[in-house]
């Protein structure tokens, strides 16, 4: 008997319900513990010593006077995270960021760390440790990393994807391309041709919580890890894996986590918490400090694109091209490629053609940041589409509509789409009442869409019903923004209970199978597919016990509603057996209750949105308001409506930030100048309106209760939506971003001189 | 590091003045302990000025107000007689940072941290306020432009202190205001600000006017030319005009991660117009 | 000869007596020495307000206070902000609102909406975002934020 991804239409009892949140009481009582809120008894306070410098070789590192510092217990370099990567260059990578190797790559690369019997002393350790650095000549703009005489991260680099490979290093790690048709003939056809460049700097995750550990580590090879994190279990088998431990040695344990969005999906510390721990034979407790995050945490990248898109007269898109240029920090990562896959995945084109460069700078290894690669490309997409638009005198809506991708349409990155939800959104945007409020003066109204895919992966739980017939429901998926609630809501709508009977933990890596990270949009699709089949087993074996007790075949037993029921004739008078009568009675009817699942979730759904955003610009300074905010988006099948709502208001205001202020700001020297949220500007509650929010339901086939992945969508449109609204409130088109007042003023000012 | 808490200014003059290493004063701490986290400063001593009573009061006399240099910004927006006498301070000295940090920060703090972008002192300066200075040697009173020698160096001696921040009695029809430039709507540092203090006769033409700027030249600029050019009218179009450019062509900026030269330069001129416009509303209104 | 400032307080209502060394701020005392977890470390320079608490009816960033201030102070944080298993109405509304995602800076609102209730019950939208503005927030947008305080500041009116 296996398992039935496929969707099934039903009505829900439970799913699509708003009931509060499990993990809300000691959330807001300051009980809930975060990756800093826990300690182990004679636990060291660990730091990290960081490369002041973009690119400099080690020639060489003296800790000895720390050392010798009274109150150290260990300190530790590159020599004590010996290489077992075994050809690995994902992992290598990673383990080059934990800890310079040779070279500092970026200002902020950590070069050594201590463990000190408390904070005053580890700072005065870190001062007693006399690094040699050669400086070398940095480079941190992409256009600038990609010239011919531009300063060389790496003598072993060769353009991977390109034919002939080249003879000589350069700093572009890959080229990729995807796309059909023939777009040089595609744009012979076109009546009006837009051809443009557009850049976009660098952001943060910008979780409001650094990241955290307590790391111990015992002299018989066994580890414990509290950590704040998006995939403890992943964090296990890198951990593990670069000291040498046995995967079933380590324990990770996963906290609370106080923000990811993608940035905690890598280790950044953790394995030199582990080192540190090792050698000094304590826990030691690693907390990174702000502005250690910044500068040493996995920032999204920095491009450059070229779009060229072309339309005949009645507006029907003949060609459609990019050349997508990302950053990728010192070692290669899949960027540009992701960028290149997304940029025109909202539309139905006979020809298209996408080209990817992964291009390595001096700054922090990128990391992935909610749909990361899609904002950037769909900013560069959206803001030519609306200029095509206005060329044919077309309604932006309509010309999106008019090219939108629908089931069947082959996408611009190759698999046929099922069922989607860009048609639908455009429609809804298209009526909502948001298109009709009046705008005032210095005003304007844009739009944009946004595609993000979602990921299934390798997924288990378990449910154990317990004698008194509460259900647990262990998953190893980590909640980030109320997965909880949702997972207990498909149980208790699988087993046909009341909500309040189920409680959902997140699991450590020791009492359950192996889960992929919190990320794609994976949690509530991935880890619902697999409640729903742990549930279902559950159900079987209820069914079996029933039987047993009733002492009839088990294939007369059907379960309905929370029940157990005799059906045919020769049974139709038996009364019905609840869940709690055959959990009550499972000590004597074969044993504890459970249902397990392991599976990889696949054929997770695509999720499209639209988004409608009204600006105010003073044409005086440049400064722009966000007014209203409308996020229309498919969901498939909203679990949680409320927390849906949540990652569409909060995807969209990161994108506001990322379109208006936040951008990583280097010096000349190669250092980052804004390190903290001083200068690092996300939006603050002032900054925002409300968000209004629309969930359509296209149900995805693959899933059954039709869900898709959510959470990252919203966060594709903002940057495009703003843009084509600053366009319309002051009739300059941004082509940089962020859209900050000095650009959007020397716009203005260059639009009326000229 | 060392922490003292006097209860008298001759205590705390004492302690600055006998210290051998670096002494630091802590009244509201959002200066000094953000520089501390930073690693940029690292005292030998912590003078605590909080427990001092002369320091933590506002006392209204006929000459004006006399704000102790331990006197919470928050608190300033809740002294009504304050607020309505002077609004260009008391909405400067609140912008200051967030909630959080105006229920501790102090003008005579933010004065002395001699940060070009200080929300506080262009309103000071453009109000003609007045610091007195406790030192080994006794007290002085400077007017507040002469106290910043620079970013982060103040005029002051070693053991002097700010004792409290004076402020005239007002003419009638005088208003004051300050405005600052900023990409989001708060906790940012000013990218650049003006504070514009005047007074009007009876028929609402300005008879004196300060206009200040601040976060455009390494300390405050008092911009006589831009005062000059609004003495005289009723801020028509002309007037402002004038004072904007005038502002404009004062400021001495520098290109840094929160703004360029020729932004600072337009947008002073803009600042400081909205400032004389609103100045000028109160001022009508009294 | 034993280092550090002797520190008698006030938390919650209750008499606390800490030792501290100079540059601790009163962050560090109740993460570290008092073990009070709730005010959150997000930045450590008073930019984010996820370590907000009351002194002496005042908000302020614990970040911001050095631990040897607190000596004759009486100070509110997180922990004492329900009555025994009672919540206050603004812990019942972020609840009920879903005006939390991650949950990492809801302490540091809690305290913040706190202070902004008790000095102006009936605040305008715009009153409220203004006197949240030192509180980030990262995963919601603060649009549930604002409407939870909203409504806790109705249902506190009528009570």
């Amino acid at each position: 008997m296996g398992f039935d991804p496929s969707f099934s239409s039903r009505q829900f009892k439970s799913v699509g319900t708003r009931p509060l949140r499990p993990d809300g009481i000691d959330k807001v009582t300051g009980r809930a513990r975060y990756g800093a809120d826990f300690n182990m008894p004679g636990q060291l306070v660990g730091r990290v010593l960081r490369s002041p410098h973009a690119h400099a070789r080690i020639k060489s590192i003296d800790t000895s006077k720390a050392e010798a510092l009274k109150g150290v217990k260990a300190v530790i370099t590159a020599a004590d995270l010996p290489d077992m990567t075994a050809g690995d260059a994902a992992l290598h990578s990673i383990l080059e960021n934990c800890m310079a190797r040779t070279k500092a790559f970026y200002d902020g690369h950590a070069v050594a760390a201590v463990a000190a019997v408390d904070a005053r002393t580890a700072r005065e350790a870190l001062k007693l440790i006399e690094v040699d650095y050669e400086v070398l000549p940095h480079v941190t703009d992409v256009d600038e990393a990609m010239k011919p005489d531009a300063p060389l991260l790496h003598e072993n680099v060769f353009t991977e994807g390109v034919d002939p490979r080249p003879s000589k290093p350069s700093n572009v790690a890959k080229r990729s391309q995807y796309g059909h048709g023939d777009v040089q003939a595609g744009f012979r056809e076109a009546d009006i041709v837009i051809e443009r460049s557009y850049k976009t700097e660098q952001t943060h995750q910008g979780y409001i919580e650094p990241h955290a550990c307590v790391a111990s580590v015992n002299a018989d090879g066994t580890g414990d890890l509290w950590v704040c994190t998006q995939g403890h279990f992943v964090y296990r088998d890198q951990c593990a894996r670069l000291l040498g431990m046995d995967i079933s040695k380590l324990r990770v344990t996963s906290s609370e986590i106080g923000g990811g969005f993608g940035g905690k999906t890598h280790v950044w510390a953790e394995p030199v918490a582990l080192a540190l721990s090792r050698k000094a034979g304590r826990p030691v407790k690693l907390v990174m400090s702000r502005e250690e995050v910044f500068r040493a945490s996995g920032p999204t990248s920095a491009t450059s694109i070229d779009v060229k898109i072309g339309a005949r007269k009645d507006g029907t898109i003949t060609a459609a091209s990019a050349t997508l240029r990302y950053t990728c920090g010192p070692w290669y990562g899949m960027w540009a490629e992701l960028g290149a896959m997304t940029a025109f995945a909202c539309y139905g084109l006979a020809s298209v053609q996408t080209v990817g460069y992964e291009v390595l700078v001096n700054r922090p290894k990128t990391a992935a940041y909610r749909a990361p690669s899609a904002p950037m490309a769909a900013f560069a997409v959206e803001s030519a589409v609306d200029e095509l638009a206005g060329k044919l005198g077309m309604d932006p809506v309509e010309f999106r509509i008019r090219n939108a991708a629908r089931e069947g349409t082959r996408s611009s990155y190759g698999p046929v789409y099922g069922p989607i939800g860009i048609g639908p959104t455009l429609e809804a945007v298209r009526e909502h009442p948001h298109m009709q409020v009046p705008l005032g003066k210095n005003q304007g109204r844009g739009m944009a869409c946004g595609f993000w895919f979602n990921f299934g992966g390798q997924t288990c739980t378990d449910i154990n019903i317990g004698v008194d017939g509460t259900v647990t429901l262990a998953v190893g998926t980590i909640d980030v923004g109320g997965s909880r609630a949702s997972l207990s809501l498909v149980v208790a709508e699988e087993l046909g209970i009341p909500y309040s009977q189920v409680k959902a933990v997140v699991a450590d890596t020791g009492t359950l199978g192996y889960n992929d990270m919190t990320d794609g949009s994976r949690g509530t699709f991935s880890s619902s597919m697999a409640a729903i089949s742990a549930a279902r087993n559950a159900i079987e074996i209820m069914r079996h016990r029933a039987a047993a007790m009733w002492d009839i075949p088990a294939d007369d037993v059907v379960w309905e509603d929370g029940q157990a029921r005799a059906k045919g004739e020769n049974h139709g008078n038996l009364p019905a057996l609840s869940l709690k009568e055959i959990a009550a009675a499972a000590p004597n009817t074969g044993g504890p209750i459970a249902g397990h699942s392991e599976l990889v979730a696949d054929g997770a759904g695509v999720s499209f949105a639209t988004h409608i955003c009204d600006v105010e610009v003073d044409p005086e300074t440049g400064s722009t308001r966000v007014v209203r905010y409308t996020v229309v988006q498919d969901a498939g099948k909203a679990v949680h409506p409320t927390y849906v709502e949540g990652q569409y208001q909060g995807g969209a205001a990161q994108g506001i930030g990322w379109a208006l202020n936040e951008e990583y700001i280097y010096g000349k020297d190669g250092r980052l100048q804004n390190p903290g949220f001083l200068d690092y500007r996300i939006p603050v509650c002032s900054d925002l309106p409300m968000i209004g929010t629309q969930i359509l339901e296209i149900p995805n086939p693959n899933h059954p209760y039709g869900v898709r992945g959510v959470g990252e969508t919203s966060i594709v449109p903002p940057l495009a939506a703003i843009a084509n609204a600053v366009s319309n409130a002051a009739g300059v088109r941004m082509t940089h971003i962020p859209m900050s007042p000095p650009r959007i003023l020397a716009a203005l000012e260059a639009e009326q001189a000229g | 590091m060392r922490y003292a808490r006097p209860r008298s200014i001759e205590d705390a003059v004492g302690l600055l003045a006998a210290e051998e290493g670096r002494a630091s004063i802590l009244a509201g701490g959002s200066d000094l302990l953000v520089r501390m986290k930073g690693g940029f400063i690292e005292p030998d001593l912590i003078v605590d000025i909080k427990a001092i009573e002369d320091l933590r009061e506002i006392r209204e006399t006929a000459e004006g107000f006399r704000i102790g240099a331990a006197v919470p910004c928050a608190i300033m927006r809740e002294t009504p007689a304050l607020k309505k006498a002077w609004p260009g301070v008391v909405e400067a000295a609140n912008l200051i940072g967030s909630k959080q940090v105006q229920g501790r920060c102090t003008i005579a703090g933010n004065l002395c941290n001699a940060s070009p972008a200080a929300d506080s002192v262009p309103a000071m300066v453009a109000a003609g306020a007045r610091a007195m200075i406790a030192g080994p040697s006794g007290t002085r009173t400077i007017a507040v432009e002469d106290l910043p020698a620079g970013p982060g160096r103040t005029s002051l001696g070693k053991g002097e202190i700010v004792t409290a921040i004076l402020l005239d009695k007002r003419p009638p029809r005088s208003g004051d205001a300050y405005l600052r430039f900023i990409p989001r709507t708060e906790m940012d540092i000013a990218v650049v600000s003006s504070g514009v203090n005047l007074t009007l006769d009876e028929k609402g033409v300005v008879t004196s006017a300060r206009v200040a700027l601040g976060a455009a030249a390494p300390t405050v600029l008092l911009v006589k030319e831009a005062a000059g050019a609004i003495v005289g009218t009723r801020l028509e179009e002309a007037a402002l005009q004038a004072l904007a450019e005038n502002c404009s062509a004062a400021c001495r900026p520098i290109d840094d991660k929160r703004g360029t030269i020729a932004f600072r330069k337009k947008v002073a001129g803009v600042m400081a117009r909205r400032a004389a416009m609103i100045a000028y509303d109160r001022a009508r209104v009294k | 000869m034993m280092s550090g400032i002797a520190v008698s307080t006030t938390i919650n209502g209750d008499e606390v007596e800490f030792l501290c060394q100079a540059e601790e701020t009163l962050l560090e005392v109740l993460r570290d020495r008092l073990g009070m977890t709730g005010a959150k470390e997000g930045c450590g320079t008073g930019d984010c307000g996820a370590c907000s608490v009351i002194v002496d009816d005042r908000l302020v960033c614990s970040c911001l206070v050095l631990g040897a201030e607190a000596e004759g102070r009486r100070i509110d944080t997180i922990e004492g902000m329900a009555d025994g298993d009672k919540l206050h109405p603004l812990q019942q509304k972020f609840i009920e609102h879903a005006a939390l995602q991650c949950g990492i800076c809801t302490p540091g609102f809690l305290m913040a909406a706190k202070d902004l209730l008790a000095k102006n019950p009936d605040p305008t939208e715009e009153e409220i975002r203004f006197g949240l503005a030192g509180n980030l927030c990262r995963c919601t947008g603060y649009d549930k934020i604002v409407r939870a305080v909203q409504d806790a500041a109705s249902v506190m009116k009528g009570a």
